[in-house]
């Protein structure tokens, strides 16, 4: 931000964070107000950092999966799935046919259980405290699935390289299914309670606005791009673990404002639940670990890898020096990189909205600070 | 797990010469895209290649910009996924910088790459993409790569009065702790 800040009378600069719940974590805004209005923002972040990329650094590739579900902690699934396919890339190596659709169907049922936390949460930030013990009660049921096959509910270091550790058990199917045909309606009761509630709507359209060419200058990927009218998810354009033999939809929307992207979200649960009914209907018979060396060395060369998260695009830059340990682990997160987009949404809102924008980001700072 | 192969060992344990480490296939990458590049940069593109089916274009560092920007305007890559850099202590130019880029109209995605040395300091990417703005505050903050003409060149993650840049190779995570646990809790860590 300029210095001339302090100079101007009608100027006020507002700090707001690091601990305040509204900022979902550990994000520090210092707001620049003209009375009740944004006129820029600056983002202080890092407060969480770890440096997972240097530990990466100094762990072999295998010790390094539990570390990726500490970034974005509500989808430690996605994490571990982005980079089990980047070091298989590497290795060129593909997860048997079993092992992806199980993979494709604990990555989409995390999907729901981000979502379902980003829409309590949001909808906290809001006003509206109902929606969260809805989303808790539903997403619970995700966290008992995945307890149940992999002892972990939250950091769930659920796949291998190569592809799982852990057979299914022996009920699995039954209570993805039980889940599918519970979730639906609760969705509808969700929608019910919010998309025609006037507060909900008088607080969300208009606001935080992102067009498509915004989206793509900043990089915003993800439900964010979708709202903005952008027909594009990595699950359709560059498909991975197995995700082109699905039928689904990309939910999308036209005004690039908070309320689409709350349609969209919404509709992208709806369509997870798709994926994982297919999914888990024709789970293929098989071995759930590929011919992995126990020792895992890639060759030497580097790969990007990226997928579709819950936030957005995901992606992993692994480059490998043909030893046990990865030369250099970047990874690229989709909240960091959207955050970025905060600036531009904020100006001119009011401090309200600002809350607003920051849950309609879905930001995990675990996630941007690493 | 059910099924696995032994490890890659080498076959010779007898010799002492370390055998170099096997490396990913790399052919040259050939095609519409990297021929329009050396038309029209010439020598400045070192090497188009592709590997493990990604496509990568290395430049000369001063033509990271303006090949950027032929990408961007006129071969519709408007989305810059990543930028990022590695560190190669060994080399003469010590740093790799990467950057990942997407066309939406292509659905293609490629990495332009470039070496540079350690007093070098590269352009800033930011009036081309504005994603570039955090992204070469990260690598300044995690390599000491300062970019100029940058808006705002400072840390991100790291406060301001750190010292050093953590993803340098010379930077060891136990000298970090060590030092801190000394400065701040004035005894040694012991590890």
């Amino acid at each position: 931000m300029p210095d001339t800040t302090f100079l101007d009378a009608t100027e006020l600069v507002l700090n707001m964070g690091p601990q305040h719940p509204s900022t979902h974590g550990v994000l520090r805004v210092i707001l620049k107000l003209d009375g009740e209005k944004v006129i820029g923002t600056e983002c202080v972040i890092g407060y969480l950092h770890r440096g997972v990329e240097k530990i990466a650094e100094n762990r072999t590739y295998a010790m390094f999966v539990p570390y990726v579900d500490r970034m974005d902690y509500v989808a430690a699934v996605s994490n571990g799935l982005g980079y089990c396919l980047a070091v298989e890339k590497l290795l060129n190596v593909e997860a048997t046919p079993r092992a992806q659709a199980v993979r494709i169907i604990l990555t989409e049922l995390n999907r729901i259980a981000s979502h379902l936390i980003w829409l309590g949460t949001h909808a906290l930030d809001i006003g509206a405290i109902t929606p969260l013990f809805y989303t808790l009660r539903e997403r619970e049921e995700v966290l008992k699935i995945f307890e149940k096959y992999c002892g972990a509910r939250l950091t769930t270091h659920a796949f291998r390289i190569g592809g799982l550790q852990y057979e299914i058990y022996e009920d699995f199917e039954r209570d993805v299914n039980a889940f599918c045909d519970m979730f639906l309606p609760k969705v509808d009761e969700y929608e019910e309670l919010l998309t025609n509630n006037r507060i909900w709507r008088r607080r969300l359209i208009g606001v935080g606005v992102l067009n498509a060419d915004d989206c793509k200058q900043y990089g915003v990927t993800g439900p964010m791009l979708r709202a903005a009218g952008v027909k594009w998810d990595i699950r359709k354009a560059m498909p991975y673990s197995g995700y082109e033999k699905y039928d689904f939809e990309i939910p999308t929307a036209k005004n690039a404002d908070t309320y689409d992207r709350y349609v969209v979200r919404m509709a992208e649960m709806r369509q997870s639940e798709r994926i994982i009914r297919q999914a888990v209907a024709g789970i293929p018979e098989g071995p759930i670990m590929a011919k992995v060396p126990k020792v895992i060395k890639p060759p030497a060369g580097e790969a990007y890898v990226s997928i579709e998260a819950p936030k957005g695009e995901l992606g992993y830059f692994v480059v490998s020096d043909g030893s046990t340990q990865p030369y250099r682990v970047r990874i690229r997160p989709p909240s960091f990189v959207n955050l970025q987009a905060l600036d531009k949404m904020c100006r001119g809102a009011l401090v309200a909205d600002v809350v607003a924008i920051i849950g309609t980001i879905d930001i995990v700072l675990g996630e941007i600070d690493r | 797990m059910a099924e696995e192969q032994k490890p890659e060992a080498p076959a010779k344990p007898a010799s002492h010469a370390p055998k170099p480490p096997p490396a990913a296939a790399v052919a040259p990458w050939v095609g519409e895209l990297p021929e329009s590049l050396k038309q029209q940069f010439g020598d400045s593109v070192l090497e188009a290649s592709v590997s493990l089916g990604q496509n990568c274009v290395a430049v000369r560092p001063e033509s990271v910009i303006p090949v950027l920007e032929f990408l961007r305007f006129d071969k519709d890559f408007d989305y810059l996924v990543d930028l990022t850099a590695a560190d190669y202590p060994q080399r003469a130019e010590r740093f790799d910088l990467v950057y990942i880029l997407y066309s939406f109209a292509r659905n293609e995605r490629i990495r332009v790459k470039t070496r540079i040395t350690a007093d070098q300091q590269p352009e800033s990417a930011v009036d081309v993409y504005l994603t570039a703005n955090w992204l070469e505050r990260e690598v300044f903050d995690m390599f000491g790569i300062r970019f100029t003409n940058h808006p705002d060149m400072k840390r991100i993650l790291l406060p301001d009065e750190w010292q050093g840049h953590p993803l340098r190779k010379e930077t060891s995570i136990l000298a970090m702790d060590n030092q801190w646990v000394k400065e701040n809790l004035a005894i040694e860590s012991g590890q």
